[in-house]
């Protein structure tokens, strides 16, 4: 049972990085549009290179 | 933003030059923010190809849409226009509006909507990391083993919940000071007593703990808050935006000169000048001037009145022809068009006699939650003398029949059905307005700006013959009157050239004249050549010596009138037909459209008495207006719709706008707000069906946090998954 010294830390430590990449997903807009960014990976354009 | 940084530097000459700079630096222009509305956009390649058309305007740096709020916001050079942007989108085949970007971005952020999120994110990872460790102790940790659990469980549950949990607790807070219950009263007492009975549980080493239940319900109640409160984010930064299109602004005439001043300035006696296609922005006297005015908005009359000095003018009516100077003799809200606003605030309005069916659910449950609680709290005590076990029941009676349901019932239902509707092009501007246009049973009708778009259409061309079109189509060149444009359209379509006519000037306030072959003709108002007036809207042409010819316009129909009303009648709808405008009008459109009951040449007050009246019988009114004269009456229905087009004060008043010209939405949005009542009562009979099943486990003493959590979570999921059939 020593293996969930190692485990409950880690699955907290995931845990609190999804919260974290989560709350940096709000700050940077990226819920503003949801209907639309749905829609816009059906696009052909800048799919060879990321729009600059 | 960014963007003027971005934009490339003049390089400058040589290094020294960039220490001590010739002359003073001046400001580097700011980039413009310009934002459109886009209310036809629909798809993804709309998207692109709005981006794309946009994008390859010279003078534009970037342009995005965003597809939920039917908006395009376009990053450009100091000295473009929106005016200049919104052809280009017509060409591709979108309605554009331009929109006042400064207004939107104070409403832009919405920072209410970012904090749920934030505590629903915080709620929905603390509740996973939580449910983790409690499927260890359900599947059989034991003694220190799940102690620790449990007691891990509480250091994430506890301050996860004390942030997560804050609207409840406020709104919980506020409706008892007030000595009133509501429906978070209920939640926040089983949020509080669950963590209470763990935190002494775990303590005791006891079994069961309910950290994880407390947090789901904290996670999926904030769900459904988030979503009610993203609907009617969106339909309110929609409605602004039809509010920022109309500025209040005026010309007084002063020492000679015309300076633009804001309407609240204006005092009685100031000298304004109207232009021709401005709005009446006072009551007053025409001074100086001639010309005629469209009083429809107020009175839903469509003929054109004659306007000239000593003319009575009220704030509101709209300038045709020439420009005008009026004496202002009532400013502000002593004007005739506050006074008709004024009777919206007397008129009792539809929204504040409804109660929501959230409402009426709350009332029976939070009293019925509460006293079962406390029965079987007060039931277990007697019979077990112990206080902890009748506190851990109390505890799972509370959890279990906590309102999670309950609370995603009614916002996943709203939302699914106003983004779809939505979508179509109709904004839900109100909470309840669903609920109220599902009880609908009669609908009645505007006609001016409403069923009709307000715009002249001419009906007897084939009656007249080529030549005379092609010689009235060379006066009406001239003139910017909506007469003389029908006129010019018409002859378009028929493709008939204006015939060379010269010396054409418009006479304000009566029409056009010009000299063929050295003959003059007139086109304009029949007592001006020498006609008498019928009944019709109509224009008259008059060449030398020859009998005047009639000209007649109808009101051109709005795409889609005839489907509403015919579909509305099908689904077996009273239609009705309230209009202003004279009773000949009234009675031809009402036949044209099908409607057996009219009133024509209604007061504002006379559409209120009759709504008002039929309400008291019993009918639940939907009444669909655009001006001044129906805001009242917009008011008093039980639930009201308006066209984008709408006077503000109008759309103000109704509680569902359609956002492009086509009526045709009100019978979707009709069908639409029954399937969507009928979805709230499936879920809430679900939701009770959860609750039979659970709550006499509970009250038994049988329910585990397992049992707990799964009722939970199912009777939660199933109502969002009824929800979504919807869409």
């Amino acid at each position: 049972m020593e293996v969930i010294s190692f485990l409950i830390p880690i699955s907290l430590f995931l845990g609190a990085v999804g919260l974290i990449a989560f709350i940096y997903t709000v700050r940077s807009n990226q819920y503003d549009d949801p209907e639309g960014d749905a829609r816009r990976i059906l696009s052909d354009e800048w799919d060879d290179h990321p729009k600059p | 933003m960014g963007m003027a940084t971005t934009r490339p530097q003049p390089a400058a000459a040589c290094p020294g030059c960039v220490a001590t700079p010739t002359e003073p630096a001046r400001p580097i222009p700011e980039d413009v923010q310009l934002a459109l509305s886009l209310p036809t956009i629909h798809c993804q390649a709309c998207i692109f190809k709005v981006e794309r058309a946009l994008n390859a305007v010279p003078g534009v740096q970037s342009a995005r849409v965003n597809l939920t709020l039917k908006r395009a916001m376009i990053q450009a050079e100091p000295d473009m226009r929106a005016d200049a942007l919104i052809p280009v989108l017509e060409a591709e085949g979108f309605e554009a509006h331009e929109l006042d970007a400064d207004v939107l971005s104070v409403t832009g952020s919405d920072k209410a909507g970012r904090e749920l999120l934030m505590r629903l994110a915080v709620a929905g990872f603390a509740s996973m990391n939580v449910m983790l460790l409690s499927v260890s102790v359900w599947s059989g940790a034991t003694d220190a083993t799940r102690d620790m659990f449990h007691w891990i469980s509480a250091a994430i549950a506890l301050p996860a919940i004390a942030f997560a949990g804050k609207p409840f607790f406020d709104s919980a807070w506020s409706a008892l000071r007030v000595r009133r219950l509501n429906m978070d009263v209920p939640i926040v007492l089983a949020i509080v007593l669950a963590l209470m009975t763990s935190l002494w549980e775990t303590a005791l080493s006891g079994e069961y703990a309910y950290f994880d239940a407390a947090l789901t319900l904290v996670f999926f109640l904030l769900a459904g808050r988030y979503l009610d409160h993203r609907t009617r984010a969106i339909a309110r930064s929609a409605a602004q935006e039809l509010s920022a299109l109309e500025v209040p602004r005026a010309l007084r005439v002063a020492n000679g000169g015309e300076q633009e001043v804001a309407v609240a300035d204006l005092r009685i006696g100031d000298l304004i000048r109207v232009r021709p296609g401005g709005r009446m922005p006072v009551d007053g006297e025409i001074v100086e001037g001639q010309s005629e005015l469209d009083r429809s908005l107020l009175t839903g009359e469509t003929i054109p009145v004659y306007a000239e000095p000593g003319t009575e003018v009220s704030a509101g009516e709209v300038n045709l022809t020439g420009p005008l100077t009026i004496r202002a003799s009532a400013v502000g809200s002593d004007t005739s068009l506050h006074q008709m606003a004024d009777l919206v605030a007397v008129a009792e309005s539809g929204r504040s006699r409804y109660t929501s069916l959230a409402d009426s659910a709350a009332k029976l449950y939070a009293p019925g939650v509460h006293i079962l609680s406390a029965l079987s709290f007060l039931g277990w005590y007697l019979y077990s003398g112990d206080l902890r076990t009748a506190l851990n029941i109390a505890a799972a009676v509370l959890i279990i029949t906590c309102p999670c349901a309950l609370g995603l019932a009614v916002p996943a239902v709203t939302t699914a059905a106003s983004g779809r509707l939505f979508r179509k092009g109709t904004l839900i501007k109100h909470s309840t307005a669903l609920e109220r246009l599902a009880e609908v049973d009669t609908v009645v009708f505007d006609k001016t700006g409403t069923l009709t778009q307000g715009t002249p259409e001419l009906t007897n061309l084939d009656k007249i013959s080529p030549d005379m079109v092609s010689i009235a189509a060379a006066l009406a060149g001239a003139s910017s009157h909506p007469l003389s444009q029908a006129v010019t359209q018409a002859a378009g379509l028929a493709g008939i050239e204006a015939a060379k006519v010269t010396a054409v000037t418009e006479v304000p306030g009566f029409g056009t004249q010009g000299l063929l072959n050295g003959q003059t003709i007139r086109f304009g108002r029949a007592a001006w050549v020498g006609a008498t007036h019928g009944t019709h809207t109509a224009a008259w042409l008059s060449v030398d010596g020859a009998e005047p010819i009639e000209f007649r316009f109808n009101d051109s129909l709005r795409p889609g009138a005839e489907e509403v009303v015919s579909s509305l009648i099908a689904s077996g709808k009273k239609v009705i037909l309230m209009s202003g405008d004279n009773t000949g009008s009234v009675r031809a459109m009402a036949g044209r459209l099908g409607i057996t009951d009219w009133l024509a040449e209604a007061l504002p007050q006379d559409k209120v008495a009759r709504i008002t009246e039929m309400t008291e019988q019993g009918q639940c009114i939907l009444m669909v207006g655009d001006g001044l004269n129906d805001t009242a009456a917009l008011t008093a229905a039980h639930v009201s719709i308006s066209p984008a087009t709408a006077l503000d004060a109008a759309r103000v008043a109704s509680d569902i706008v359609l956002l492009g010209t086509d009526l045709s939405p009100i019978s979707e949005a009709c069908d639409v707000a029954r399937k969507a009542r009928r979805r709230i009562r499936e879920n809430f009979r679900i939701a009770t069906v959860y609750n039979v099943i659970a709550v006499p486990l509970a009250v038994a003493g049988l329910a585990t946090p397992l049992i707990a959590a799964l009722a939970m979570s199912t009777s939660s999921i199933t109502v969002s998954l009824n929800a979504l059939r919807l869409r």
